[in-house]
């Protein structure tokens, strides 16, 4: 192993551990390795902004003579009215192209993927529950997904307050929320003990090269 | 000037990016390709660079005014200002080997490690708050607890118990979270049909 | 003070320190656990082993070092399987702490790929690895219309058009599907402007955190496969033969999951037994 790379893991397990240590309780090794991931990373991104972004898109399009990206750059560069006290509102120019440019593919696009799409897939639970091959079981299942669905939009629907039959069925859904929730529970401990894991082997096996078990 | 051509320009690029998605002729094609999905990342870069600027900025107030913790301001700077030195033109780039360096021994572990602590207030969360109190509260008890045994290797239980656990993520679950991407699709939606119509215009800010 | 009110009066950092040993321990011990394959993991396999060589797809690596644990394995054994398999692969890495992350893991596969096979996988002929670029829903749109609009340089600053294995590849309808693996939000960004709009498809793999809010999108092929956490990392790992890091972790998982199992059951128990003695004293 060369010699970067021995000192590299060195300093990884201290940060880490500077990390772990918070558990004991906050303490100056942790705002230490917090306050410098805050800065180095902060410092990747302008890297990785100027030249893998700003190089290409800007300086090398200048250079090779498409005059018009001089538009997008001054539209940039007006963006940094934001520091002159009087003049920030100049900036609202860029980010009215940004904002109006997303707000109008999300109008479509959002639509037909989380609602149209969404409710082609509910409709076509009942088509399948019609067909001649349908078992028992299938049409068990889509019907508690359509009853599911149906009355988790009920209880989402607070126009109507949730009393009698509304409340009966709000109910229905929030029970079915749970579930989801229970399920999203399950998976996130999983994920978490999966990076507590990650940090442990490096510790264990990288860093002071304990006999894999 | 500092209101009305904002939302003019909003209400432009917002109907031709909708309108653009139903009629895909070779002009609008030309319009969409090089400036709605052009500029405004070129324009991202220069509000990015904004972003760190003032990271840089508060640091410094913070250092000039000694306000609580000032030092830590110092580390933050120190780390900024030797990524950016190791990758400057004439040295190094963004793939630099002390680039990755930095970013594979410091940014690496803090964020990895930052985010695995997490797994121990949830077991602190499982011993004092995961509790049966209601009939929802167990339903969503008993649900997680099928999800988390779903892998176990439980003998002849194994079997039933994964069948179950695949039943609760492709039927209950699949009508939960059917129900929220709906709500949010229709949530997104009509905020950015709010934004391009100006009714919403929060993200102006004032004067 | 009754023993459950002792019990739940306990420093919490002994509950830390209980799940810590536990992991360590099941770390060091000899056991492994059968990983079972899902459908969902399943397709996303046997639709690439489906390809011809030759063939190009798009990995889409939103995540960066935070989810790393769960998601670089994901990453390895599709390299792994498409390295094999001579597809050809373009990817991106949309979360600006991602580039650097996905270069090594690039690295990494090219490395095993040759320590394995003797072959050595060229940038711009067998891969192309075009980076970050800000505004992911924009850039996802633009590669749809045309690589060369985000990216009209890779990584490495060459140009997209003088790389061979970009000479045919305009958009999405030149590969043959994207897999993104993301902790983040670009994957509802894929599935709504990647899929939404240009139709490509799509497969995800996602952190544990996400996993479950992806089962809708299952059932309406808006995606045609899905791998949760670290489980489906490791069930790819097993698909592709090469059991690693994933794969160990689940035999951990186990015991990290039974100590908090049996977190909640004393929690109750002690619940349950608290309420009954407080109905009594009333």
């Amino acid at each position: 192993m060369d010699w970067s790379t021995t000192i590299g893991i060195w300093v990884a397990a201290f940060l880490t551990l500077a990390i772990f240590s918070f558990l004991y309780k906050d303490n100056p090794f942790y705002k230490f390795a917090e306050h410098l991931m805050v800065g180095v990373s902060a410092g990747y991104w302008v890297l990785i902004l100027f030249y893998t972004a700003f190089m290409p898109k800007v300086v090398q399009n200048l250079q090779a003579g498409n005059w018009w990206y001089l538009i997008p750059t001054l539209l940039g560069l007006l963006m940094w009215t934001r520091l002159f006290k009087g003049w920030s509102w100049v900036s609202r120019y860029p980010l009215a192209i940004y904002i109006g440019v997303t707000s109008g593919v999300a109008i479509t696009l959002e639509m037909k993927a989380k609602v149209i799409e969404q409710l082609y897939g509910s409709i076509d639970l009942v088509t399948q529950m019609n067909s001649a091959n349908a078992s028992t079981a299938l049409t068990v299942n889509n019907l508690i997904i359509l009853i599911g669905v149906i009355t988790a939009l009920i209880y989402f629907f607070f126009s109507k307050e949730h009393k009698g039959a509304t409340g009966f069925l709000a109910q229905i859904g929030i029970a079915t929320l749970m579930i989801g929730f229970g399920a999203s529970f399950g998976f996130t401990v999983m994920a978490r003990i999966s990076l507590l894991i990650q940090r442990l082997q490096f510790l264990m096996f990288d860093w002071i090269n304990l006999p894999r078990g | 000037m500092k209101r009305q051509l904002p939302l003019a320009i909003i209400f432009l690029c917002g109907a031709f990016t909708l309108f653009q998605y139903f009629i895909p002729h070779e002009q609008s094609e030309y319009l969409y390709e090089f400036v709605a999905l052009d500029w405004p990342p070129i324009i991202g870069v220069f509000a990015l660079m904004l972003g760190i600027f003032s990271l840089i900025r508060v640091s410094w107030g913070k250092i000039r005014r000694k306000s609580e913790n000032w030092p830590y301001a110092i580390v933050t700077l120190i780390g900024l200002a030797g990524m950016i030195a190791t990758g400057l033109p004439g040295i190094g780039d963004h793939n630099a080997p002390a680039v990755r360096w930095q970013f594979n021994y410091i940014v690496y572990p803090v964020s990895a490690t930052m985010f695995s602590i997490l797994s121990f207030f949830i077991a602190s969360a499982a011993y004092r708050a995961f509790r049966a109190r209601s009939f929802l509260a167990t339903v969503l008890l008993v649900s997680a607890v099928i999800v988390m045994i779903r892998f176990f290797p439980l003998g002849p239980l194994t079997d039933p118990v994964g069948t179950t656990a695949d039943w609760v993520l492709n039927v209950p679950n699949l009508a939960a979270k059917r129900a929220i991407v709906i709500g949010v699709g229709l949530g997104i939606v009509a905020t950015a049909l709010k934004i391009v119509l100006g009714i919403e215009r929060s993200y102006m800010g004032r004067d | 003070m009754n023993f459950f009110e002792k019990m739940f009066a306990i420093d919490r950092r002994w509950v830390y320190l209980t799940l810590f040993v536990a992991v360590v321990v099941s770390l060091l011990l000899d056991f492994s656990i059968p990983v079972p394959i899902s459908k969902e993991a399943r397709n996303i396999y046997n639709y690439i082993e489906g390809l011809n060589a030759g063939d190009a797809i798009h990995l889409a690596l939103d995540y960066d070092p935070s989810v790393s644990a769960e998601l670089d394995p994901m990453t390895l054994s599709v390299l792994k399987q498409c390295f094999t398999k001579d597809i050809k692969v373009i990817i991106t890495a949309l979360h600006q702490f991602g580039p650097a992350l996905a270069a090594e893991r690039i690295d990494t596969a090219v490395a095993r790929h040759a320590a394995l096979t003797g072959e050595k996988k060229i940038n711009g002929v067998d891969f192309v690895y075009l980076g970050y670029k800000p505004y992911p829903v924009l850039i996802i749109l633009g590669m749809g219309q045309n690589y060369r609009i985000p990216f009209p340089r890779d990584y490495y600053g060459v140009s997209l058009d003088s790389l061979p294995m970009m000479a045919n590849i305009r958009n999405y309808s030149d590969v043959k599907a994207v897999i993104n693996i993301s902790g983040t939000s670009a994957t509802d960004w894929w599935i709504s402007y990647g899929n939404g709009r240009y139709g490509v498809p799509l497969a995800i793999g996602v952190t544990g955190v996400m996993a479950t809010e992806y089962y809708p999108y299952l059932q309406t092929d808006q995606i045609f496969g899905l791998l949760g956490g670290l489980k489906g990392a490791a069930e790819y790992e097993m698909l592709v033969n090469t059991p690693g890091p994933a794969v160990e972790g689940m035999k951990v998982q186990i015991v990290a999951h039974a100590i908090i199992i049996l977190f909640i059951v004393i929690g109750n128990v002690g619940f349950f037994a608290m309420r009954r003695s407080e109905k009594r004293k009333a």
